[in-house]
């Protein structure tokens, strides 16, 4: 009888158990996974299950982690996401947020775009580190989006987007992520990729500062056009932009991505 | 007879998504316009004539991000 185990064929005895297998393959594994959850006590085997052996601490070559990642990984799932390719316009508070969760997630190919730099005031709800102000936003992204998932293509773009260069800098890209701050970027990005590619998702990003009111932020759809926020909050003296609520709208963003991606 | 932001709007012959627009005091920068589904640029508001019976969209785009 086959299974996968840490994402390797092996032959196994009928009737061998789940803990049976790990004291012949990894005895000196303390954490089981058995079809994509960890597991306590011991259960029978089936064939084409899949086992994943684990010693905590233990810090695995870059070979084994992408099979133990792609454990954690939703089976099926996981085949469409590295196949896809998401093209994220800023990396602001939206974009470095987006991006960092399609990473986690397992998505093959992200596209960058920002023209900007890393700054302390930044730091309030993008997902930048303190050493990194000073860097280009596109290049500490990529650092830091290597760091959870060293398996994304991440492609960087240094550049101001214009409706020159969005339809060649996103072409590759099945899903566009807008991610910008300025009301008349997102207007500018909206008429150019629904008039220049036509049928592609954009998933933008309207109204989120402040904090509270968690369910005004829901996800519209006109066409093509997702539309992710509540519609009215505009930052303002009194009413910034903060880490919850920004994140919660980029997760609204991130989340559709999937939804497109996946059907 | 059209619809404008799903609201019933009298039409007339020549009527710009301009003058639309204007008619709602509909001025910032920061809105999309759909007719029928299809985004019509900014720079061709003035031009745009829509028909009896058309649907047309005004979004507002808030900045943040």
């Amino acid at each position: 009888m086959q299974v996968m185990l840490n994402e390797r064929p092996v032959e196994i005895n009928p009737g061998d158990t789940l803990r049976q297998v790990a004291a012949r393959f990894k005895p000196e594994a303390d954490l089981i996974i058995w079809n994509g959850f960890p597991v306590q006590g011991d259960r029978p085997l089936s064939e084409g299950d899949e086992v994943v052996l684990i010693r905590r601490g233990e810090r695995p070559n870059l070979e084994e982690l992408e099979a133990l990642m792609m454990a954690r990984h939703t089976p099926g799932v996981h085949a469409v996401l590295k196949r896809a390719c998401v093209g994220i316009a800023g990396c602001g508070g939206l974009g470095s947020n987006v991006a960092l969760s399609l990473a986690r997630v397992g998505l093959g190919r992200l596209i960058l775009a920002d023209f900007d730099v890393v700054t302390p005031s930044n730091l309030n709800r993008q997902q930048f580190f303190v050493e990194q102000i000073g860097q280009y936003k596109v290049e500490a992204l990529q650092e830091t989006l290597a760091r959870a998932n060293p398996f994304v293509r991440v492609e960087t773009h240094r550049a101001e987007l214009t409706p020159a260069n969005i339809p060649l800098v996103f072409g590759p890209a099945d899903v566009v992520v807008e991610a910008f701050d300025k009301a008349e970027m997102k207007v500018m990005i909206i008429e150019t990729v629904l008039t220049q590619m036509p049928g592609r998702p954009l998933i933008v990003g309207s109204g989120m500062a402040g904090y509270g009111r968690n369910n005004a932020i829901r996800t519209e759809r006109e066409g093509d056009l997702y539309i992710c926020g509540d519609g009215v909050s505009e930052a303002r003296p009194g009413r910034g932009l903060m880490a919850p609520r920004v994140g919660i709208a980029a997760n609204h963003q991130a989340n559709q991505v999937l939804e497109i991606l996946l059907g | 007879m059209m619809q404008v932001n799903g609201r019933d709007f009298e039409w007339r012959e020549g009527l710009t998504i301009q003058a639309i627009l204007e008619a709602h005091r509909y001025t910032s920068p920061r809105i999309v316009v759909k007719v029928n589904g299809q985004v019509v640029r900014r720079k061709d508001w003035d031009n745009y004539v829509v028909q009896d019976g058309d649907d047309v969209r005004a979004i507002h785009l808030i900045a943040g991000g």
